[in-house]
């Protein structure tokens, strides 16, 4: 782990409005200073209508602010085609979803290779590091189970493979317990803090305190705006 | 873009997930393709088999008729009923030598044969000896209907295999005596059997005896076709005007018409190139069908596998790679159920080349291809740009 941190992503200033019929506009963001770095462990808490899943969406390029500015390691995005978004979430972004979002029907370990498939890795180096990432969350042995034999906790563990596969900048996990009993909640959060351990940098989203208890740093966002951002120990 | 070897993976996989909507997609396409394929060669079939029987007829061949057969186009049919030609006509034609070899006359009636108790309703035909050669009419036992049974009016017939079959169970007719119209019959021969089946007409039940017996059995005084042979093939211009002009001394110009082999060919093929068209556009609008079904399933995978595009868009994939998947997988679609159909075709054509002839051309095989690949592309481009253009928030959030 590096000892001097660089910044990862950093937002300035960032405004998202949406546009509601004609004249109506209504402010999800209104105004975000924002900076991750490397090897940080960042929770994103909020109520629903907060405006931390636009946040997150932000953070994670599938979306672009109205106004301000977004540097991914110190470069701008705001601005890109499509295309180039797409191609810079492939490489520095790793997504783990509520729902999961793994292909029915499809191994776990061909859902892994998914995002490496748009990265033009060969076949070959594609499965050797799908089932690398897959020992990593320790399903080594379930390579060939489709989701529907899977449990949740299992598909979500599934679901974190595939955001390392890439070995991304940034994991951007969102409410990535909220479809899991506690106890397998409890071991996607340890899995995401040893990830963390080995230098990951992890963005966890979530309206459950005692969830964001668990990373290092707490950003709380009310209203479009960041109300608070502290450090937990 | 990733390669696109890579996408067709992708979308290969994708189809074969879905194995039973991948195959009820298909059925359309197959249909429709199946269907061009089957209708086009039996339409082939049936202008080749016709082309085949009057070749076999000779090129040097003439054909009086009577009434007024249309000239080139579709219009009326020959006046059998009411014909004016008669056997005098024959002997006329017949002595005017030039150009014109040989002349013979015939009528066709259906009529029912019966042989100790058992009977067939057939075909029967009477004919000179000079149109039996020109029909290649052959025994294959016993004799010819001669010029002396022609002339003495014998009450002698020729039978077809399907009539021995029929009434005999297979014996030996010859010798024996049948019934027609209440007056008796001597067989004395049995016709060669014809190899090529067609259309339902049981052309091996044929019965033919004189031309003389036949006209006064069916109380007729005419002929329903003079048949005159010319020298050879360069002479037929001559030998019609020979004929036209003979008939026209004791007819008038409509009571019959001249026609040659290789017109009546002419005609007869533009008539069933014109039905096998239309039977072809009648199955292509059933390939049209298939595409919309294809667009229509294409559209409805969209719609379902809306978080699967989302997820796609979210770990990078780029707006052309969600487009040319599914461009891929309905272009496959559309292939693969166009090759099952020209598959399903030729082989239907096979099977029904067991009782009516067909031909299945390369054009029609092409063209049912060709046509089932474009409606894949035009009617899959649709469902394909609205997936790409989904936006991957929107399309994770899709319940």
């Amino acid at each position: 782990m590096k000892f001097v941190m660089t910044s990862l992503i950093s937002l300035s200033k960032v405004i998202k409005t949406y546009k509601l019929g004609d004249d109506v506009e209504v402010f999800a963001l209104k105004g975000i200073d924002l900076e991750i770095k490397e090897g940080e462990f960042v929770a994103i808490i909020g109520p629903s209508g907060s405006g931390k899943s636009t946040l997150m969406h932000i953070i994670g390029i599938l979306d672009q602010p109205t106004s301000g500015v977004v540097k991914l390691e110190g470069s701008d995005v705001e601005l890109l085609p499509e295309q180039k978004l797409a191609e810079l979430r492939n490489k520095h972004i790793g997504f783990v979803f509520q729902a999961f979002n793994l292909l029915p029907k499809t191994s776990a370990v061909e859902n892994v290779e998914l995002p490496l498939i748009y990265s033009n890795v060969s076949a070959g180096e594609r499965r050797k590091r799908a089932i690398e990432a897959l020992q990593t969350v320790d399903l080594g042995e379930r390579l060939n189970h489709t989701p529907s034999q899977l449990s949740g906790g299992q598909q979500q563990r599934v679901a974190v493979a595939r955001a390392l596969v890439t070995n991304p900048s940034l994991i951007l996990a969102d409410e990535p317990t909220g479809n899991l009993d506690s106890k397998a909640g409890d071991e996607i959060i340890d899995l995401l803090k040893d990830l963390n351990k080995k230098g990951h940098t992890i963005v966890l989203v979530t309206h459950e305190r005692e969830i964001a208890e668990q990373a290092k740093r707490i950003v709380e966002i009310k209203d479009g705006l960041i109300i608070a951002d502290h450090k937990t120990r | 873009m990733i390669p696109v070897s890579e996408i067709t993976k992708l979308a290969v996989r994708s189809l074969l997930r879905n194995k039973s909507r991948s195959i009820l997609t298909m059925l359309g396409i197959i249909i429709g393709v199946s269907a061009v394929i089957l209708l086009v060669s039996i339409g082939q079939g049936l202008q080749s088999y016709i082309t085949q029987q009057f070749e076999s007829l000779g090129s040097d061949l003439i054909v009086v008729l009577p009434g007024k057969v249309g000239g080139g186009g579709i219009s009326s049919a020959p006046n059998l009923a009411g014909s004016k030609l008669t056997l005098t006509d024959v002997d006329r034609l017949s002595r005017l030598g030039g150009a014109i070899e040989s002349v013979g006359a015939g009528i066709e009636m259906p009529s029912t044969v019966s042989y100790l108790g058992k009977s067939k309703y057939t075909t029967t035909a009477g004919l000179t000896a000079e149109y039996q050669k020109m029909r290649n009419l052959t025994v294959s036992d016993g004799r010819m209907i001669s010029d002396s049974d022609n002339r003495s009016n014998r009450n002698v017939v020729d039978v077809g295999p399907g009539i021995v079959d029929a009434l005999f169970n297979g014996a030996n007719p010859i010798g024996k005596q049948v019934t027609m119209g209440g007056q008796k019959f001597q067989v004395v021969g049995i016709l060669s059997k014809i190899a090529s089946g067609g259309f339902g007409v049981d052309i091996n039940s044929f019965v033919v005896l004189p031309l003389t017996s036949a006209q006064q059995l069916f109380g007729m005084k005419s002929v329903q076709a003079i048949g005159v042979k010319a020298i050879d093939k360069d002479s037929i211009p001559q030998a019609i005007a020979q004929v036209n002009k003979e008939l026209g001394k004791y007819h008038k110009s409509d009571d019959f018409s001249v026609v040659d082999s290789s017109s009546l060919v002419a005609t007869i093929n533009q008539i069933l190139g014109v039905v096998t068209l239309a039977l072809g556009g009648i199955a292509a609008i059933s390939l049209v069908v298939g595409g919309v079904g294809i667009m229509n399933i294409m559209l409805v995978s969209v719609t379902e596998r809306t978080r699967e595009i989302g997820l796609r868009k979210a770990v990078g994939a780029k707006p052309q790679d969600i487009l040319i998947q599914f461009l891929i997988e309905s272009v496959a679609l559309s292939v693969t159920g166009g090759g099952i159909g020209v598959l399903i075709g030729y082989l239907g054509s096979l099977a029904i080349n067991q009782f009516i002839n067909t031909t299945v051309t390369f054009w029609s095989v092409a063209l049912a291809f060709g046509v089932s690949a474009a409606i894949g592309i035009i009617f899959g481009v649709a469902p394909a740009a609205r997936a790409s253009k989904l936006n991957p928030i929107e399309a994770l959030k899709y319940e």
